[in-house]
């Protein structure tokens, strides 16, 4: 239960965060043009601004062609890695929970696919 | 968030290029290493490299009324040392370049310095500095100054190819002001992404973590933690 509560703690905490940076921010940005545009944009327009003898000397090769098509690439990248993660996570349970009835069963020999565990196997039951 | 492309001078972007390529070609080596001596961590080693994936694509608003994103190098580094992140953060770096015209080519030497080279480090030398801290500080601490030292060095880079007439100083602080400040609140919801995510991978990888030397600075707890992990 203990352990539950803190993730819970981080979890609100994260979520507040969130929320003061994004109040904070847009009482920051009530200047010209569009809120909360990345960083790496306000660099250049600075760049562009303070050096405007300075000419970018290469394009990208390919550039969405709107910002409705790069947040779906941005998605699409955010998937493929939600998706490994979750799939990552999810195998290392079922390991986990397969090793340790293999350790239960202590009548069966141990058929352990992964060798290279055993090193810390010890302690997997006590 | 990275340098655009075509922003840097071609000097400075082939300097960067050439400093950033022997620890990538070393990452390459250093993951083949990794998946051979520890065959079992294959599995970890993706979820590194899922978690900057995902961290690297989520843009976040900040205080400073701009957005930027968390970097996720600094798992990695915790886990499998600094210089496998050199390598995963590059493939990162390379989608994002072409796929979605962030970042650059031509900037990827220096982008690369900075979020696959120094943060990983930076993040990793504060998870050893830190020994004798409660494991949740070292993992906070490593994520969130892997983040924000990511981005000092993208501010550092900028000022030194363009200082301006305040020369590299002033340059150095007004680019600062642009990256790191935004970053800050991102770095410490990082850092606390980072607690939560290793609170699962302990408790279902305890012993591949122990074998990989995560816990091995305190020897006399390693043995505990690993037990705890595995009964939480």
């Amino acid at each position: 239960m203990r352990k539950h509560a803190s993730t819970l703690a981080i979890l609100l905490a994260i979520v507040a965060l969130f929320t003061v940076a994004m109040v904070l921010g847009t009482r920051q940005s009530t200047g010209d043009g569009e809120t909360f545009i990345g960083t790496d944009s306000a660099a250049t327009t600075h760049i562009e601004e303070n050096h405007p003898g300075y000419t970018p000397w290469f394009q990208p090769i390919f550039e969405p062609s709107s910002g409705e098509v790069e947040s779906g690439l941005f998605a699409l990248q955010a998937a493929l890695g939600a998706g490994a993660l979750g799939f990552v996570l999810g195998t290392m349970r079922e390991r986990r929970r397969q090793r340790r009835s293999a350790a239960d069963d202590s009548s069966r020999p141990l058929s352990d696919p992964e060798p290279a565990c055993d090193a810390a196997e010890p302690q997997s039951r006590g | 968030m990275h340098i655009a492309e075509g922003f840097l001078p071609p000097l400075h972007a082939a300097a960067w290029t050439a400093v950033a390529a022997p620890f990538v070609i070393h990452g390459t080596r250093a993951i083949s290493r990794t998946i051979k001596e520890h065959p079992e961590a294959t599995l970890l080693l993706g979820a590194a490299g899922a978690f900057t994936f995902v961290l690297s694509a989520i843009k976040l608003p900040s205080v400073t009324g701009s957005s930027s994103h968390p970097t996720g190098t600094g798992l990695g580094a915790v886990i499998f040392r600094p210089p496998v992140m050199a390598a995963l953060g590059t493939i990162v770096l390379l989608f994002q370049a072409l796929l979605l015209a962030h970042g650059g080519l031509t900037t990827l030497g220096a982008n690369v310095f900075s979020m696959a080279v120094v943060g990983p480090w930076v993040g990793y030398a504060a998870f050893r500095l830190l020994g004798r801290a409660p494991f949740s500080v070292r993992i906070f601490a490593a994520m969130a100054l892997a983040n924000l030292a990511t981005y000092v060095m993208t501010a550092t880079q900028l000022a030194l190819a363009f200082p301006g007439q305040n020369g590299f100083v002033g340059a150095w602080s007004v680019f600062l002001g642009i990256f790191a400040i935004t970053q800050v609140p991102l770095a410490i919801i990082e850092g606390l992404v980072g607690v939560l995510i290793f609170k699962a991978l302990r408790s279902w990888a305890g012993p591949e973590l122990s074998a990989l030397g995560v816990f091995s600075r305190r020897p006399d707890h390693a043995g505990t933690k690993v037990e705890e992990a595995i009964h939480a």
